[in-house]
């Protein structure tokens, strides 16, 4: 019993749960968290690169929205970083209800991808056929129902044997970037392994320019599919049994829901909503294949839905806070010339800043009263 | 020994943002003694207990052990002082062994040896008498065998004093009968025992003195020789309350469910249901009673739909068609579609009979949001449903959109039942509705069954209290790994003729 006297002394920290925290100071504690990011980051800017943080912060924002020189005429600089963080945004909405339903869906990647080679095929194949209008629809729609079949897949392995639908989806990634090599092999009759800008001279295929900006049907898309899913997760039936059988298969059976129903049509959305970005990327941005065209956005998206917790709306900030931490730190490091794995470490203190938040809005943390220390 | 406390407390404070848990309770528990802590839910038993073994940290207040003051700031601090609580539920890896777990974290000299620690666990269950199988995964075992597992984790520790919440809730009448002699000596030994219940027959029959809490607050502790069982529920409630159930002369019964020899085999490929027959009759209460894990869950999710049948029939009688309809090999939406009201509250509550992330108007709609062709969710009607509930069933809850994992078991279950009922059923299962639950929300559930079967429903009632059993049903159907070993009338019969049928198999096959 003597060495238990030594420790009779009240914790120093004890950590305890906290009620529902309110809207207004988990926005507090957020805040908090990025100004210590902030604060962070700065001392390591200046203690690696030794430049003023605020420079570089500036070269940031300017990098994102652009000087008034670079946001003349149609190409604004603004718009690109949005249409960067809609492409974003639409992926992770894509994601969120088979998440919700406990189904980890990490092929986003290869999903995207395979909507992207539908949509190429279909603009090589097609272009100067069809109406435009009409091979937009075919693209589309080919694109949307790869994107979809690619999901499912893995999703009726699951439903019917019980695979491990995390590995599978992952090794349809890299089956997608296969099939995109071979279809670029085949198609190019040039030996350089590229296709570079398709349908360049003619433009089939690429979606208009309205209101005198580009990007703007793809920013228009996501809008839709933001509102769309915000509804189907909360107000619809489906959304309903998603969540029913992501909470508890059991309940879910108990009710009467077809789980093994449910998992295929909740992957087949993800899918098609994947696909469907696919499509916005190569008739509305990039007008060319290449087995890297997602750029691992298909990844970023699984962190943006987790960081959202699931909310459609909160997935806007959450994706536009991201793309404006890695579009405004490449072109802030470069600006400077300094290492560009400087912009990934920023990127990397503000994500852990806010994932930490997360703990202090669930948990009260108590210092020891300084009366009672002995 | 001496006279000396093992433990005592004072003033100990808890709160948990504005509620407050526990306030000033005093408190000491001697060795070689049997402490009870009676309290209806939500008294603070629990919390005052997690506070002893290091889950929470008191706000104010002293704790000493053998009268030395004492910080206890972990499991591990009160494991070092020889404390060791067993949980409600349970803490355990599931798909560890028995003695993988109860070796979990524990720093032994010498390399990890599992052979031997299971030996060690088999002479632990020799002294006391419990029968486990070390190798045996948490997964594949019955709750009271998880249970035994938790205890003798405790006892592996070398703990002397003990804490047991609620330990009875979940095992039969031989097994309470069982644990008990074993926590008699251990008393014997000299050890500190508490145990949280709010079964007050186990109360006078087990503990040595009586510590009652009500509301957080510390109502007075007697010793159990000087009290009674109405002292201590008044204690306990603040007021005086009638422990009977009336039971009324079933009327116009009329056979609703007739189920004809129902086989079942469980995915291990075990008969868990051999040749059962028996009918559910309108206008009654049918209870069923057995040894935990007879197979009264997989005869209730077989009519419910959720369990696959082998052979056999069940046949239901619709009372608005006069048509016979047979629910086997029907999933619940089919049976549902066939106009069938028949209504379940399952042993799992928050793992099958409700969502535990979900608020309590989305889990009234669980039965009920299929209805109208629209795709969209239909909320109005599941909220006044809601509150309904709330209202007549005294659900204690912040209000509709709390999660109702964040309720008491009590408060859960009595969403659970009254949404069920709420769908007017003609043929109501509970199965072990009253697991956990306090006093008074244990005797709303009983009227609420007795409410239905006055109103004609066919009520089947898997218990596990054969008190209630005996003053509760109208006829008890006993069964025995899987098979009916009787059927008794529930107004001349006893506790001891089901508490002989329950064993009958075992018994049988143990002399031929």
């Amino acid at each position: 019993m003597a060495d238990i006297k030594i420790k009779q002394k009240e914790p120093l920290i004890h950590i305890t749960k906290r009620d529902d925290v309110s809207f207004a100071k988990s926005i507090i504690i957020h805040l908090i968290g990025i100004a210590v990011a902030l604060v962070l980051s700065s001392l390591l800017i200046i203690s690696v690169t030794g430049e003023n943080p605020l420079k570089l912060f500036k070269a940031m924002y300017e990098g994102v929205i652009g000087t008034p020189a670079a946001n003349m005429g149609i190409n604004k600089k603004y718009m690109e970083s949005i249409h960067i963080g809609a492409i974003l945004l639409c992926i992770s909405l894509a994601v969120t209800p088979a998440f919700k339903m406990k189904f980890w869906n990490i092929g986003a990647e290869g999903q995207v991808l395979m909507g992207c080679l539908a949509s190429a095929y279909c603009m090589l194949e097609f272009g100067g056929m069809v109406d435009n209008t009409v091979l937009l629809i075919i693209m589309l729609l080919a694109s949307i129902l790869v994107g979809a079949i690619w999901a499912v897949i893995p999703a009726i392995c699951k439903a019917l044997w019980n695979t491990n639908e995390t590995l599978f989806t992952l090794m349809m990634n890299y089956v997608a970037m296969t099939l995109v090599s071979y279809f670029i092999m085949i198609k190019d009759r040039s030996g350089r392994s590229d296709l570079g800008i398709l349908n360049e001279r003619t433009g089939y295929g690429y979606l208009p320019d309205l209101f005198g900006m580009n990007y703007i049907f793809n920013i228009l898309i996501v809008a839709g599919v933001v509102v769309f899913m915000f509804i189907y997760l909360k107000y619809s039936k489906q959304g309903y049994e998603i969540s029913v059988v992501g909470e508890s298969e059991n309940t879910a059976r108990y009710i009467g829901i077809n789980v093994k129903k449910v998992i295929i049509r909740t992957v087949a959305i993800s899918g098609a909503i994947c696909g469907l970005v696919g499509f916005m990327i190569v008739a509305g941005d990039k007008h060319s294949i290449k087995p890297d065209i997602v750029g691992g956005q298909g990844f970023t998206a699984i962190m943006v839905s987790w960081m959202a917790k699931f909310n459609p709306i909160i997935m806007i900030p959450v994706s536009l806070l991201i793309v404006f931490l890695s579009v405004g730190s490449k072109f802030a490091t470069s600006a400077f010339k300094v290492d560009n794995s400087i912009g990934d470490i920023l990127t990397a203190i503000v994500i852990f800043s806010i994932i930490a938040c997360e703990f202090f809005t669930r948990y009260k943390v108590n210092f020891r009263k300084f009366g009672k220390e002995d | 020994m001496n006279n000396k406390a093992a433990i005592e407390l004072k003033n100990i404070t808890k709160t948990f943002g504005s509620v407050i848990a526990n306030k000033d309770i005093n408190l000491t528990v001697n060795r070689g003694e049997i402490l009870s802590i009676l309290g209806e839910n939500g008294s603070g038993k629990t919390t005052l207990m997690n506070m002893i073994s290091g889950i929470y940290y008191p706000d104010e207040g002293q704790i000493f052990v053998d009268g030395e003051e004492v910080v206890i700031r972990s499991p591990k601090d009160a494991f070092d002082l020889k404390i060791g609580m067993i949980h409600q539920h349970f803490k355990l890896v599931d798909v560890f062994s028995a003695a993988e777990n109860i070796v979990l974290g524990l720093k032994e000299e010498g390399k990890y040896d599992i052979k031997k620690a299971e030996i060690n666990i088999k002479e632990i269950a020799d002294k006391y008498s419990f029968e486990v199988e070390p190798s045996k995964k948490i997964h594949e075992m019955s709750v009271s065998e998880k249970q035994t597992v938790e205890i003798i984790k405790v006892l592996y520790r070398g703990a002397d004093i003990l804490i047991l919440d609620e330990p009875t809730a979940v095992l039969t009448p031989q097994e309470t009968q069982k644990l008990f002699a074993v926590l008699r000596k251990m008393r014997d030994d000299g050890k500190a025992i508490i145990i949280i219940t709010h079964k007050l027959h186990e109360v006078l029959s087990l503990s040595d003195r009586v510590a009652v809490l009500r509301k957080g607050e510390y109502i007075g502790t007697v010793e159990t020789k000087n009290t009674s069982e109405s002292e201590l529920t008044e204690m306990m409630v603040g007021k005086k309350i009638d422990l009977n159930i009336d039971r009324s002369e079933p009327k116009n019964t009329a056979d609703r469910l007739v189920i004809k020899n129902l086989d079942c085999i469980n995915r291990e490929g075990v008969k868990v249901l051999d040749d059962i027959s028996f009918t559910a009759k309108a206008g009654e209460i049918l209870g069923i009673a057995g040894i935990a894990g007879s197979g009264q869950r997989e005869l209730l999710e077989a009519i419910a739909g959720l369990q696959h049948i082998q052979k056999g029939e069940v046949l239901y009688n619709n009372p608005k068609t006069d048509k016979t309809e047979n629910l086997r090999d029907k999933n619940p939406l089919q049976i549902r579609e066939l106009g069938v009201r028949l209504s379940f509250v399952p042993e799992d509550r928050l793992g099958m009979g409700l969502v535990g992330n979900m608020d309590i108007v989305d889990n009234m709609m669980l039965r009920s949001y299929r209805k109208g062709k629209s795709v969209f969710l239909e909320r109005k009607r599941p909220k006044d449903l809601a509150l309904k509930i709330i209202d007549d069933l005294e659900v204690v809850t912040p209000n509709e959109n709390t999660p109702v994992r964040r309720l008491s078991g009590g408060n859960v279950q009595k969403v659970l039942v009254g949404r069920e009922i709420a769908a007017s059923p003609t043929v109501l299962m509970a199965a072990y509705p009253v697991r956990g639950l306090d006093i008074n929300s244990s005797y709303m559930i009983y009227n609420l069954l007795n409410e239905q079967k006055e109103k004609g429903v066919a009520v089947i009632f898997v218990g596990e209290d054969l008190d209630v059993l005996v003053e509760l049903c109208d006829r008890i159907m006993v069964i025995g790994s899987g098979k009916i070993t009787g059927v008794v009338d529930g107004r001349n019969t006893t506790k001891e003729e089901i508490g002989l049928l329950m064993t009958k198999t075992d018994r049988g096959e143990g002399n031929g």
